[in-house]
C-alpha cells in the first residue's frame, strides 16, 4: 500500500471518529441531524448543542491530537530514540504551570479564556527560558538537558501552588485541571490554541528529510548537508509551540506523543520523515477515540465524577507502550 | 597527466580544551589520487578527517576546496561534492538496506522534490559496487558489523561525491571484502575524483594508495611516496614496533615486536 493510500485511510478514520464524536454525548444525536440542523434550524437546542459543545470538543481533540502525535514523531526522529516524547521540551509543564497559576489566582473569573491564555504564556516563557539556557549553538543533548531542567522548575512551581492552595477544593480543582480534559471547551478556546498550533505544524512540515538524514547520526547528517543546529532549534521551538498550545487548552494528555509514532512507524517503513504526517493523523485519531471512550464510560457507568481523557490515555497507553517495547526491543538492542 | 588540486589544507590546527588534537597539518589532495591516512590510535586521524570534510571547524589554518574555503560553501552544495564515511557509523532506525542507501541522495534532492530516475540509478550502482545487492531487502540493524559497513559505504557512494573521506572503511571487513572495498576506492579515485582513507592495515595502504600521510600525536610525521613513508625507521618511531616487509607480487608489512 502506498504512502498516500495510508494517509487517506487515516484521514478517513479521523473523519469517522469526528462524526461519532459529534453524535455522542448525554443524548445520541442522529448523524443526519448533526449534519443538517445547524444549517436548517440553527436556533434549535440540538443545533446549539452540536455547535457550542460538541464541535469545539471535537475540533480541539483533533488539533491537540495532531500536535501531540506530530511532536512525538519529530522528537523521536530528532533524538533518534523511540522513547523520546514531546514532554521533554519543557513547554508542556510551562503551559500547565501558567494555566494552573491563572486558575489559582483568578479561578477563570476574569475572562473565559484566562486559563488557556495563561497556559500559552507559560509555554512561551519556558521556551524562551530553554533558549536562553541552552544558547544559540546548543547541541541536541544540551537542548534536552535545558528542557528537563525547565521541566523540573515548572513542576516545582506547580507543587508550590498545590501546597499553598487555601482549601482541599482548590487543590482538587488544580489537580483535576492538569489531568487532561476536553469537556466544556468553547470555540474561543480553539481560537486561542490555533495560532501557535499552526505555527508549530508549519515549522515541522519541512523537517522530514532532515529527520531521515538523522537516521545516520548527527555528524553524518551534517556531512549530508543538514544544518543540525538549525534543525534542532526548529523542531524544539515547533514542538514547544504546538504542545504548549495543546496543554494550555486541554491539560496534560500523556502517552499520545509516545505511543502513536511507535505504533505507526512500521507503516512509514521506519522512516522518520514519512512518519510525521502519519503520526499527526494518528494522534488526532487516538485522542478522538480516547475522548469518545471517556464519554461512553460516563454514559454507561455510574462513576461519581466523569473520567478525564488524560487518565484514560495514560491507563491504556502505559501498558500498551510496555508491550510494544517488549515486542520490538530486539530491534533496538544492537 | 596534469592533475589539479581539489583540496588544499594549510597549517590546520584543531584544539580541544587547550590540547592540540591536530597540529600544523598541511595536505594537498590532487584529483585522481587515493590518499592513505595512517597512524596509531589517538594520532588525530579522525579529527583531521572531520575538519577536511568540512564538518568541524579547525581552530586555525585553512581548508579550501577548489580555491573556496570549505566552510564558506553552502552546506547542501558541499554535501554533493564531499562524502564522509563515519568510523563505526550507526543506524538508528531499523530501515531496509535499499532505503538507507537512498538516504545518500538527500543532498541531490530539490526541496520538496521527489526521487528521480538518476537517484535510482545512483543507488543501484552503489549497491552493486559495494556488493550489497544480495542484502538489499534486509533490515540494516539486523546485519553483521561488516555488512553494515559495506551498506554505509554504499550510502556514501550513492551521493556521487567528487571527494570521499572514509574513516576506517575496511576495519570490520573479511579478507575478501577488504580487497573488494580497497579496489572500489581505488577505482573511485580516478578522473576528477579523489579519496582520503584512514587505514590501519599498512599492507593494504602500501598496495592501493598513491600517497600516504603518517600521523603521530596530531602532527604529520611523514608524507609522500609509499616507500619513503613506510620506512622501518618511521614505523619504529611512530608505532614503536619493528616490522618485516617485502614485496612478492604485492607489498606486505608485518609487525614483528614492540620495541
Amino acid at each position: 500500500m502506498s504512502h498516500q493510500r495510508r494517509l487517506l485511510m487515516l484521514v478517513a478514520l479521523v473523519l469517522i471518529l469526528s462524526l461519532i464524536s459529534l453524535c455522542l454525548g448525554q443524548n445520541w444525536i442522529d448523524l443526519r441531524q448533526v449534519l443538517t440542523l445547524p444549517f436548517t434550524d440553527p436556533d434549535s437546542t440540538t443545533a446549539v448543542i452540536v455547535r457550542e459543545i460538541r464541535l469545539p470538543r471535537t475540533l480541539i481533540a483533533i488539533v491537540a491530537g495532531m500536535s501531540l502525535g506530530l511532536s512525538g514523531a519529530a522528537m523521536q526522529g530528532l533524538l533518534q530514540n523511540p522513547l523520546a516524547s514531546p514532554g521533554l521540551v519543557g513547554s508542556a509543564s510551562g503551559a500547565a504551570l501558567g494555566a494552573v497559576t491563572a486558575l489559582y489566582f483568578f479561578s477563570g473569573a476574569w475572562h473565559p479564556q484566562t486559563v488557556p491564555l495563561a497556559g500559552m504564556l507559560g509555554a512561551l516563557v519556558t521556551t524562551a527560558l530553554v533558549y536562553l539556557m541552552a544558547g544559540r549553538d546548543a547541541t541536541v543533548s544540551t537542548l534536552i538537558l535545558a528542557g528537563v531542567a525547565v521541566n523540573a522548575l515548572a513542576a516545582a512551581g506547580l507543587s508550590l501552588l498545590l501546597n499553598l492552595a487555601p482549601s482541599p477544593f482548590a487543590v482538587r480543582e488544580l489537580v483535576l485541571w492538569t489531568l487532561g480534559d476536553l469537556s466544556d471547551r468553547s470555540l474561543n478556546d480553539l481560537w486561542v490554541m490555533l495560532p501557535c498550533s499552526l505555527a508549530g505544524w508549519a515549522l515541522l512540515a519541512g523537517t522530514g528529510r532532515s529527520l531521515d538524514a538523522l537516521t545516520l547520526g548527527v555528524r553524518t547528517a551534517n556531512s549530508m548537508g543538514i544544518n543540525t543546529y538549525w534543525i534542532s532549534w526548529r523542531i524544539f521551538i515547533a514542538v514547544s509551540l504546538c504542545v504548549g498550545a495543546a496543554v494550555a487548552t486541554t491539560g496534560m494528555i500523556g502517552f499520545i506523543g509516545l505511543v502513536v509514532p511507535h505504533l505507526l512507524r512500521p507503516l512509514a517503513q521506519q522512516q522518520p520523515g514519512k512518519l510525521l504526517p502519519l503520526s499527526a493523523l494518528g494522534g488526532a485519531a487516538m485522542l478522538l477515540s480516547a475522548d469518545i471512550g471517556v464519554r461512553l464510560i460516563d454514559l454507561y457507568t455510574t462513576l461519581p465524577v466523569p473520567l478525564k481523557v488524560g487518565v484514560l490515555t495514560a491507563l491504556v497507553g502505559a501498558p500498551f507502550f510496555l508491550l510494544l517495547i517488549l515486542k520490538s526491543r530486539s530491534n533496538y538492542l544492537r | 597527466m596534469t592533475a589539479s588540486i581539489c583540496l588544499k589544507a594549510t597549517a590546520v590546527d584543531i584544539k580541544k580544551s587547550d590540547r592540540y588534537l591536530v597540529k600544523n597539518v598541511s595536505m594537498d589532495v590532487y584529483s585522481g589520487e587515493l590518499i592513505g591516512l595512517i597512524g596509531p590510535n589517538g594520532a588525530g586521524k579522525s579529527t583531521l578527517l572531520g575538519a577536511l570534510a568540512g564538518i568541524d571547524e579547525p581552530t586555525a589554518g585553512s581548508i579550501e576546496l577548489s580555491d573556496t574555503p570549505i566552510r564558506n560553501i553552502p552546506l547542501q552544495e558541499r554535501a554533493t561534492r564531499i562524502g564522509w564515511l563515519e568510523q563505526l557509523g550507526t543506524v538508528h532506525w531499523p530501515v531496509s538496506v535499499e532505503r538507507l542507501v537512498m538516504l545518500g541522495r538527500i543532498p541531490h534532492l530539490p526541496a520538496w522534490g521527489k526521487v528521480s530516475e538518476a537517484d535510482h540509478t545512483a543507488v543501484e550502482h552503489a549497491l552493486t559496487v559495494a556488493d550489497c545487492l544480495s542484502i538489499r531487502h534486509q533490515i540494516v540493524t539486523t546485519l553483521s558489523g561488516g555488512e553494515r559497513s559495506r551498506v554505509l559505504l554504499a550510502r556514501a557512494l550513492a551521493a556521487e561525491p567528487m571527494l570521499l573521506f572514509a574513516d576506517e572503511p575496511v576495519s570490520a571487513l573479511d579478507l575478501g571484502h577488504q580487497l573488494q572495498t580497497m579496489q572500489l576506492l581505488r577505482d573511485f579515485a580516478t578522473g576528477d575524483r579523489a579519496a582520503v582513507v584512514v587505514l590501519h592495515d599498512l599492507s593494504l595502504a602500501a598496495r592501493y594508495c598513491d600517497k600516504l600521510y603518517l600521523m603521530n600525536a596530531g602532527e604529520i610525521a611523514a608524507h609522500g611516496e609509499i616507500a619513503s613513508v613506510l620506512s622501518n625507521s618511521n614505523l619504529e618511531k611512530v608505532y614503536g614496533v619493528s616490522v618485516i616487509s617485502g614485496c612478492e607480487q604485492v607489498p606486505w608489512i608485518v609487525p614483528l615486536e614492540r620495541l
